[in-house]
């Protein structure tokens, strides 16, 4: 049983409000960093940066972007069973110390896949700040992390999907 | 992805897809030591404990290092082996560190099954840092990675092992696994250190090694123990030089492109020279960076069972 | 004590005779008749009735490893296993090279002992292989054969003055036939699983070697040799090969020759760790092979007690040997008589007629009337597990803990006595 929770024309309108809102926090966009969490806060982090570009009007403005992988920080690794995740790529290629980073993932519940992040980019140096942006905020968070920037706020205990193929958002 | 193990033995017992996930899951822990800090919190209020019944102080420190760039608490044993043989038994070892709640042992021991009997009577995630002249898991598999990374393919890949097979852990491992990976395995040594039916491992045998060296891509040289000339297995170092000493001159003949690889302590003049040692072939030192990533992949892939008395969460 | 058995099946291959009918025994002896009514009447209804085993190669680990094995306890798995003699080794502490030894032996035996004890001798002094032992002595002491057993004579000057001198005494020499430096520091036998397990092999040839060089001996001296534990096709087909030149040569296996092989170490059960160790398929098959053609005389258990700690050690460091009264005659019906490698009356004079005949023991090993009343009575329908808990002897070092068998022993009889009998 899937539900749409946000059909397709909204989709794109919340990911371009994001991405301005991020634009116009980020005045000194030479300072701008964007981190997307592996696994679906990496396309979504992509599709932002694309439209800060076109809202910077700068086609040579390159925004350092970086991918992150937060098993090895995970505080459940021994409730796995055999079913072990692939461990994918953390690649962050540039100097992250006094960067405004825009950490990106695609949905926040409990606040623990941040929270790992966090630690993640803490062991790659002191960036200057770091803000959280989320397409969808389920709420019902286990630890003190709120998003800076948010596509929807939909509550729910149930699992939320982001299909960019089809640009929905769906509850299962 | 599936692995559901909770022991490391050998590499005899792990399947094609195993190995593969194993070293599908390298990368991530090696990009680990391009950062400033090179640790991770991974194994968080984890013990390991290192026991060696043999010294060996490589392969310790590179579990030590794996272990601590986890984060784990690590605890060194060092056991003199002939105490074991007086008094206590390994098994009572063994439950002595299940009782100090160790969660993964790595053993090292000069007799085959050593780890066999740990594994089969703890809890811990047992983990075999050579047994007897038996297996040499993580050996075998940093030895995988390597090639992996420098060849690309195991598929029809020839890699040859040279010198005392006999004795050897690490070609029992190395052969177990590039077999199952596809690699074209070859064996080059004197017939008395070549062991009974090793041919049956679908492995090919050489007597003479500037032969098998023409079609090699990999050339794996073995550690020769200087004590088993007094056991007659060879007539002296001198003649051992004169014809399995990896040289320039024989190197020369190989393929241009030839990975030449060491599970150290190299015996240099023995049975490498130090200009091949030292040679853009050889990748004996990214075999020891490899190292710590294989074996922390391999901390990390083990289970070990669920401790009865930690606190459910 | 008066004891008739009726109905019974009768196997007495000394005698070729393989009848139903009735079975006396009285004053300790077989008889044709009891002279009064029996005290006990037995229904042998489905049974089957034969010469008491003889085990003649056997540890019973007394005087000094009382850790291991008794008299005492040794002679009840001895009973359990419907073994009525058993020869013992004599690598004791200190080990059977004088009079006094051999009668403490007996003695014991005679006092807490539930079966016959028959000591072998040292063949040399402390069984080094240098100086002959007082053989004359032991002789006459009690001993019925000579042997350095685990410590083979590698001298074969030695060994050639031993067969030499055993020769007016009439006893036999019992060669453990092992080459002593081709099996140096082995534990398994020599093949793809030892390469495998990396664990030190010991060769066929270790054994063979041995054989050949004590048929030669034999031919030599016209001594009497007996071959110990045989393992290998090799030692097989040499036994095989000199038997037809009509020399002085007898040969025995053990029951785990003939039902295991090497494959079983690789899971590291120090309980699979015997010297000879466990060999090939195709050893196995020539065992066999030498059983059904006569080649290989008896069969013995090399029942070797070993303490638990002993035997949980690392698979190098623990003893070698297992336990085998209590599974022999289960492991001799499954492996040999019903896969039809043997018939019954063929399977039971390896451990009857043969022995009694090699090593000249007067009136036993058959069921004639005025010899020693030692009767097995076999029941073939019996199904059991056998379980580590049911285990008589003071060791439980048996690969065979859990095997299920069908037919073995139901009841012992040991000089007229019966020692032992099934409880359900």
């Amino acid at each position: 049983m899937q539900e749409i929770i946000l059909e397709s024309a909204d989709f794109n309108d919340a990911i371009t409000r994001m991405s301005r809102q991020i634009f116009d926090d980020n005045k000194n966009i030479k300072n701008l960093a964007v981190i997307g969490i592996h696994g679906k806060g990496v396309v979504l982090a992509k599709r932002i940066i694309d439209k800060i570009v076109k809202l910077a009007k700068d086609d040579l403005l390159k925004i350092p972007f970086g991918t992150l992988d937060i098993t090895l920080y995970r505080d459940d690794i021994y409730k796995r069973g055999a079913d072990i995740p692939l461990i994918k790529e953390t690649a962050i290629p540039f100097e992250i110390n006094e960067k405004n980073i825009i950490l990106v993932d695609d949905v926040l519940y409990t606040g623990r896949t941040v929270r790992a992040a966090l630690d993640v980019l803490m062991d790659f140096g002191r960036p200057r700040s770091i803000k959280l942006a989320v397409l969808v905020d389920r709420g019902h968070r286990e630890l003190p992390i709120e998003a800076n920037f948010t596509g929807i706020k939909y509550p729910t205990k149930q699992l939320v999907k982001v299909d960019y193929d089809k640009n929905i958002v769906v509850k299962i | 992805m599936l692995f559901n193990r909770k022991d490391l033995l050998g590499l005899e017992f792990l399947d094609k897809k195993e190995i593969q996930i194993i070293l599908d899951s390298v990368k991530p822990f090696k990009s680990l030591f391009m950062r400033s800090v090179k640790k991770a919190p991974t194994l968080v209020g984890k013990t390991v404990v290192t026991l060696f019944y043999e010294p060996s102080t490589r392969t310790r420190t590179s579990f030590e290092i794996a272990a601590k760039r986890l984060s784990a608490d690590v605890v060194n044993l060092a056991v003199n082996a002939s105490s074991v043989v007086k008094g206590e038994s390994l098994i009572d070892t063994g439950k002595t560190l299940a009782a100090m709640n160790a969660d993964y042992i790595i053993i090292r021991h000069s007799m085959t099954g050593a780890p066999d009997i740990l594994a089969r009577n703890l809890d811990a995630s047992v983990i075999n840092a050579g047994d007897g002249f038996h297996e040499h898991p993580t050996q075998g598999l940093l030895d995988l990675y390597t090639i992996f990374e420098k060849k690309k393919k195991f598929e029809n890949l020839k890699v040859l092992l040279v010198g005392d097979i006999l004795h050897s852990r690490v070609a029992k491992s190395n052969i177990w696994a590039l077999t199952k990976m596809g690699a074209d395995v070859a064996v080059a040594g004197p017939p008395t250190l070549i062991p009974q039916g090793i041919e049956k491992l679908g492995v090919k045998v050489f007597y003479n090694l500037d032969e098998a060296l023409k079609t090699a891509d990999v050339v794996n040289i073995l550690r020769i123990q200087l004590e088993r000339q007094k056991e007659n297995l060879f007539p002296s170092v001198h003649e051992y030089v004169e014809l399995y000493q990896l040289t320039k001159d024989r190197l020369a003949k190989a393929k241009s492109n030839v990975l030449v690889m060491h599970p150290g302590p190299m015996n240099r003049g023995i049975e490498i020279s130090s200009e091949v040692a030292d040679s853009v072939n050889a990748v004996i030192n990214e075999q020891v960076t490899n190292g710590i990533a294989v074996r922390m992949a391999i901390l990390f892939l083990l289970k070990p069972k669920a401790n009865k008395n930690a606190y459910s969460d | 004590m008066r004891i008739q058995i009726d109905d019974i099946r009768i196997i007495d291959p000394a005698f070729n005779k393989d009848k139903k009918g009735s079975l006396f025994v009285e004053g300790g002896k077989i008889v044709s008749s009891l002279s009064k009514k029996a005290d006990r009447i037995i229904d042998g209804k489905g049974k089957i009735a034969v010469p008491g085993l003889i085990d003649i190669h056997s540890h019973l680990r007394e005087p000094g490893m009382e850790g291991k094995e008794t008299i005492y306890t040794g002679t009840r798995a001895a009973a359990k296993g419907g073994i009525t003699s058993v020869f013992c080794m004599p690598n004791t502490n200190p080990v059977i090279d004088n009079a006094p030894t051999v009668e403490f032996i007996l003695l014991k035996a005679q006092k807490e002992g539930l079966v016959n004890v028959f000591p072998i001798g040292c063949a040399t002094k402390g069984s080094l292989g240098e100086e002959l032992s007082e053989i004359g002595v032991l002789k006459k002491a009690g001993i019925v054969a000579v042997s350095d057993d685990g410590n083979p004579i590698s001298n074969s000057q030695i060994m050639r003055r031993t067969l030499e001198y055993t020769k007016m005494f009439n006893i036999p020499v019992i060669s453990h036939c092992e080459d002593k430096e081709l099996s140096r520091n082995g534990v398994m036998n020599e093949g793809l699983n030892s390469t495998i397990l990396g664990l030190r092999p010991i060769p066929a040839q270790a054994e063979a070697v041995m054989v050949s060089r004590d048929i030669l001996l034999a031919e030599l001296t016209g001594g009497s040799v007996h071959f110990a534990h045989i393992s290998t096709a090799l030692s097989v087909n040499l036994i095989r090969q000199a038997k037809k030149s009509g020399l002085k040569i007898s040969a025995e296996t053990c029951p785990h020759y003939f039902s295991l092989t090497d494959d079983i170490v690789k899971a590291y059960d120090t309980n699979t760790k015997m010297n000879p160790p466990l060999r090939s398929k195709k050893d196995v098959k020539a065992v066999k092979d030498g059983l059904c053609d006569g080649t290989i005389d008896c069969i013995a258990t090399d029942h070797a007690p070993h303490a638990q700690e002993e035997k949980s050690r690392e698979f190098d460091n623990a003893p070698f040997g297992i336990i085998g009264f209590e599974t022999c005659l289960s492991l001799i019906l499954s492996e040999l008589v019903y896969t039809k490698v043997l018939t019954l009356s063929q399977a039971v004079a390896k451990m009857t007629a043969n022995p009694a005949k090699i090593f000249n023991l007067k009136n036993r090993g058959n069921l004639q009337a005025g010899s020693i009343a030692d009767i097995t009575i076999i029941d073939l329908d019996y199904s059991y597990k056998f379980s580590k808990e049911s285990i008589v002897s003071k060791s439980k070092n048996s690969p065979f803990i859990d095997r299920d068998f069908k037919g073995g022993a139901c009841m012992t009889i040991v000089g007229g006595k019966i020692v032992w009998e099934r409880k359900n």
